[in-house]
């Protein structure tokens, strides 16, 4: 079990990490090179100020039409982007991590808010799986892939919150928690999670041609 | 009970356009074009929507095909992805000929490619955008609906929508200027005036269907002492339906006929008709296909005209229009070009009660014609029509006698929905109310 | 324009003709067009209802008309308009009308003498050409892009070889369209074929057109080339070898073509209205080499200024200079040679290069004034309205065209009083 411990926290995590990283520059390069080589429009009409208004826009829950529109998802789905980012880098135990073995601190979330926020991450993670299987908008484009995101997102987050309030075999459970955060990490660039690097792009995107060529609103 | 969109395709129209198309298709065939238009015409765009978007389901209130069945699923944005796009890039050869027509069906009749759903989606996904690069494989497959491939085959036989002849155009305008001096002895429709200020377009169904529309901006253009021209030659019909095809090589040789016109005359600017469509090939589409960034020559919109001439004082009411009316917010130049706030400034100095529809500007529902379905035909009329009840609620709702419709299309959708539903409602472009409420210093007393 | 050494080339400025005067009363009248030795004001007037004369000079012509239109000058400087009496059609030259009058008539065109005059013509639904007033023997269910040859004695046109019911998309998909010359036409029909174009002699015909809804190519005499493209646009003909070359879209760019095979690689965003010198040494064209920037590229070779919207190539005869016009934001100059003129304007009109090639003028309008620009610099005085400055044979003066304060002069001027 040691051993086991030694590996995910030591070789595994290294290789996590590079995977993220790396795959996410590569994702970034190809992107970028496909934009240039075969999508010349899209760097000409990319406008800064614009992009910014759209991404802004859309950065304050009930601002945009459609997120009046559904309250209840509006409030579920910013709680779980801003826990699902601020935990993993600022819960205490894994600032502690960064301390013991690279050697820096930084500031790290109360204990207990931490607890509550993962927990609301694994409470979103049920209504987007109860939404996928109850609207049948939803139900009609979901696939196994999307299954597979969401337990992805959702089982660092449930045995980090067993490991953390001991339910269940402590050591399993925290081997199991930074296998699939590892795996999370890892997944970001190759599957839909990529829209956490890329949003930013998509967005600023029908921004700019919405504000810079159309001259109407986006939200 | 999942699509009955898909399942309602049982019925069975047969269209000749697609059914010659895949008649002809070989999955090699397919896959060939599948290869052309997902890896070397297409990049970073389809490749970022195709692999971000989440499948939230949040798009779907963004469509009035949604909204007008009962929220079936296969009606919302996504839902007409997943039926188009993922089928094609997970089956790719494999396809076969009743999904590809479905594929056809989907991206011609059942999206305008209105882009409203694209203010709907949290990650700023333009399905309109997907939609278009679908209809581009269609096309190159040889399945687009016949009379919409019909009118890309007039377009490029005579640069205009409605096979107008050469001299027939001609004539139009003349006889439209003979008319038209019944009322004002001076006015004129100089044809080919090289350094006018103004190229003055339009699309083909107005000297074919509609001449009176001419002749109102003659006489608008007259009375407010502009400097102005019609081509006598091809380059007039600012319209675009190979646009929605999915022809762009024959998009791109109708935009360079209307902005090489132009240039050859010395206009300023290009001041066009209320049609929407059109607009959207000038300023968004068929400029990029040919390498211009911005417009070569400025192209004005007739709302923005309008606008600017009552800004100016050339354009004077004379009395109101006084009956309740609505304004109907294009996609294309509302979503497309932001012209709402204009087009209300004129309907308030025009129209003395006004009643907004509900939702309205950037958010309001297409009329359902737009995007080339309209231009499938007669066919595709139920699926127009039953694909937007949510619009003749919103009608109903205002009680208003006259919608303003200041596009073409819209107008043409909105009458079909007006019959259908029994909304009882009249239609109306500007340049009808202007006409009718301006002042016309050179007209004879009459 | 044609003649030029028999015209008044003595330096000053000479009072034409008050713009808006004419002999009879008349209701209104049209817009003033000036011959191109700028001696005569020619202009449409209305007489009264329905009844259009024309004024030359101020002197009203004997022939009235129910209708006139596209009023203007041949090269050699005869007065032409489309006329209508009775809803005919024709076309009156000094004000006279052609004997045979037709349903309509448009699209005047002249050969570059001016000696032979060409129209599009319908009569009785039926569509060709008329040159002289002599229509084709036969004419056909649709013609249009009627093209006359230099020398005036050949016309071609787009055809209809086919009919077709209403959205026959079967019918129109295996051809029905091809290219008359003089009437007859090619033995081959097409999906597509577009814009005529002859070679320098007349002799030869080159056209663009789709074989399919996909494949484009030019078509020469009626044979298409072996090769089919994406896209192509005009085709011209080398003027030695005869060659036809033609910007063609490969792989979502366009390149020159030279009978079907690449000659300039495709890298350009755009690259259309390419011109040979006489010699055939030079080709250039207007490209883009990246999205949203043209310029002028000579033999495959782009200049370095780029503008947002560039037209109007011109070349000297000898290849050596080179100019178009540029657009930025709402400005437009002359570029020559790679080289910007100082001044910006709100609109230009055509280059005029001088016979020996050695200069460049142009018509342009600023603020609402015309001014006559030659090799950068503007010639003192500005007009209400004015026309392209013609050069005299030997190149050392120009013709200046313009109304000053209602009054037409004609002005002659030194290049070196610019």
């Amino acid at each position: 079990m040691h051993q086991v411990y030694g590996f995910v926290v030591g070789p595994l995590a290294w290789i996590a990490f590079a995977v993220f990283v790396l795959g996410s520059i590569w994702k970034m390069y190809t992107m970028y090179r496909s934009a240039k080589t075969r999508d010349g429009q899209v760097l000409a009409y990319w406008n800064l100020k614009y992009a910014l208004r759209s991404i802004i826009h859309w950065s304050v829950p009930f601002w945009p039409v459609n997120s009046r529109r559904h309250p209840f998802m509006t409030i579920v789905s910013f709680t779980f982007h801003i826990c699902l980012v601020l935990v993993p880098v600022f819960l205490l135990a894994h600032v502690m991590l960064w301390d013991y073995y690279h050697g820096f601190r930084f500031w790290s979330l109360p204990e207990g808010a931490a607890d509550v926020m993962t927990f609301l991450v694994i409470l979103a993670c049920l209504v987007f799986a109860v939404r996928r299987i109850l609207l049948r908008e939803v139900r009609y484009v979901t696939s196994a892939m999307d299954w597979a995101v969401l337990a992805i997102v959702f089982l660092p987050f449930l045995t980090g919150f067993l490991a953390y309030h001991q339910i269940g075999p402590y050591r399993v459970m925290i081997i199991l928690h930074i296998l699939f955060g590892e795996i999370m990490l890892a997944a970001i660039p190759f599957t839909r999670l990529s829209h956490m690097l890329l949003s930013p792009f998509s967005r600023g995107y029908i921004g700019s041609e919405f504000g810079g060529v159309r001259k109407a609103k986006d939200w | 009970m999942e699509a009955t969109a898909e399942k309602a395709e049982e019925k069975k129209y047969v269209d000749a356009g697609i059914q010659k198309g895949l008649d002809a298709l070989t999955p090699e065939k397919v896959e060939k074009a599948i290869n052309r238009v997902f890896r070397a015409e297409t990049g970073a765009r389809l490749k970022a929507y195709e692999e971000i978007c989440v499948r939230c389901g949040l798009c779907a209130d963004g469509c009035h095909y949604y909204l007008s069945h009962e929220g079936d699923p296969a009606y919302a944005p996504v839902g007409k992805v997943k039926q188009t796009l993922w089928k094609l890039l997970k089956k790719r050869g494999r396809i076969t000929p009743e999904e590809l027509e479905r594929v056809a069906l989907v991206a011609y009749t059942e999206c305008n490619l209105c882009r409203r759903c694209a203010m709907y989606c949290p990650l700023g996904i333009d399905t309109a955008y997907i939609i278009t690069v679908v209809r581009r494989l269609c096309h190159l497959l040889g399945i687009t609906p016949r009379y919409i491939q019909d009118t890309a085959h007039s377009h490029s036989v005579t640069m205009n929508q409605m096979w107008v002849k050469e001299d027939e155009w001609i004539d139009s305008l003349l006889w439209q200027e003979e008319e038209a001096r019944e009322e004002i002895p001076t006015l004129r429709i100089p044809l080919d005036k090289e350094g006018a200020d103004i190229m003055y377009s339009v699309i083909a169904p107005e000297p074919k269907f509609q001449p009176q529309l001419i002749y109102y901006a003659a006489v608008i253009l007259n009375e407010c002492g502009m400097d102005w021209t019609m081509p006598s030659m091809p380059g007039w019909d600012n319209s675009d339906m190979a646009m929605f095809t999915g022809d762009v090589e024959l998009m791109g040789r109708l935009k360079r006929s209307h902005f090489e016109r132009a240039q050859k005359l010395r206009v300023k600017r290009v001041v066009m008709g209320e049609c929407g469509h059109a607009f959207r090939a000038v300023y968004d589409v068929g400029n990029r296909w040919l390498g211009w960034r911005d417009f070569p020559v400025e192209v004005v919109h007739a709302i923005d005209f309008y606008w600017q001439m009552l800004q100016e004082g050339r354009l004077k009411v004379k009395k109101k229009f006084e009956r309740p009316v609505t304004l109907h917010d294009p996609c294309n130049i509302v979503r497309g070009r932001g012209l709402h706030e204009k087009a209300r400034d004129l309907v308030r100095a025009f129209c003395s009660n006004f009643t907004e529809m509900h939702p309205n500007r950037e958010h309001n529902y297409c009329c359902c014609a737009g995007g080339g379905v309209i231009n499938c035909g007669p066919p595709y009329k139920k699926v127009r029509v039953e694909g937007n009840s949510i619009k003749a609620d919103q009608l109903k709702a205002t009680g208003a006698e006259v919608v303003i419709a200041p596009c073409h299309n819209c107008h043409s959708g909105l009458k079909d929905i007006i019959e259908a539903y029994d909304v009882g409602m009249e239609l109306s472009f500007f340049s009808e109310i202007i006409y009718e409420c301006m002042e016309k210093p050179n007209a004879v007393e009459g | 324009m044609i003649g030029q050494s028999s015209w008044d080339w003595q330096p000053g400025k000479r009072r034409i003709q008050e713009a808006a005067a004419c002999s009879s009363d008349v209701v209104w009248m049209e817009e003033p067009v000036a011959s191109p030795d700028g001696e005569r004001l020619a202009v449409v007037v209305n007489l009264e209802d329905a009844v259009f004369g024309l004024c030359v000079n101020g002197e009203l012509l004997e022939e009235t008309f129910e209708k006139i239109w596209g009023l203007g000058f041949s090269p050699d400087g005869r007065m032409t308009a489309i006329v209508s009496r009775e809803m005919e059609w024709t076309v009156a030259v000094e004000g006279v009308p052609w004997e045979t009058t037709f349903g309509f008539v448009w699209n005047l065109s002249f050969s570059r003498s001016g000696d032979r005059i060409g129209a599009a013509v319908q009569q009785e639904m039926s569509y060709g050409v008329a040159v002289d007033g002599v229509p084709w023997p036969e004419l056909f269910d649709n013609a249009s892009n009627f093209a006359l040859s230099a020398d005036g004695l050949h016309s071609a046109a787009v055809v209809q070889t086919v009919s077709m019911g209403a959205a026959d998309i079967e019918a129109f998909q295996k051809g029905c369209y091809s290219i008359a010359v003089d009437a007859k036409a090619w033995d081959r029909s097409f999906v597509n074929v577009w814009s005529p174009v002859f070679d320098p002699e007349g002799s030869r015909v080159a056209a663009q057109s789709r074989q399919s809804l996909y494949d484009y190519t030019v078509v020469v005499d009626g044979t298409p080339w072996d090769q089919t493209f994406a896209s192509v646009w005009e085709p011209a003909f080398h003027p030695k070898s005869g060659a036809v070359v033609a910007p063609v879209r490969s792989g979502g760019k366009w390149g020159m073509a030279e009978n079907g095979t690449l000659v300039w690689p495709a890298r350009y965003s755009q690259l259309w209205h390419q011109a040979f010198d006489e010699s055939g040494a030079t080709l250039a064209a207007i490209a883009a080499p990246s999205y949203g920037r043209f310029t002028v590229a000579v033999n495959d070779r782009p200049w370095e200024n780029s503008f947002s919207v560039m037209t109007d190539l011109a070349m000297s005869p000898d290849g050596r200079h080179i100019g178009a016009l540029g657009k930025e934001e709402d400005d437009w100059t002359v570029i020559v040679d790679d080289r910007p003129w100082p001044g910006r304007y709100d609109m230009i009109y055509p280059i005029s290069v001088s016979p020996d090639g050695g200069h460049a003028a142009v018509r342009a309008e600023r603020n609402g004034r015309f001014l006559i620009v030659l090799d950068g610099k503007e010639y003192g005085e500005t007009f209400e309205r004015a026309w392209d400055p013609i050069f005299n044979p030997e190149g050392d003066k120009v013709l200046i065209r313009g109304i000053q304060e209602g009054t037409c002069f004609r002005i002659v001027a030194g290049v070196e009083d610019f």
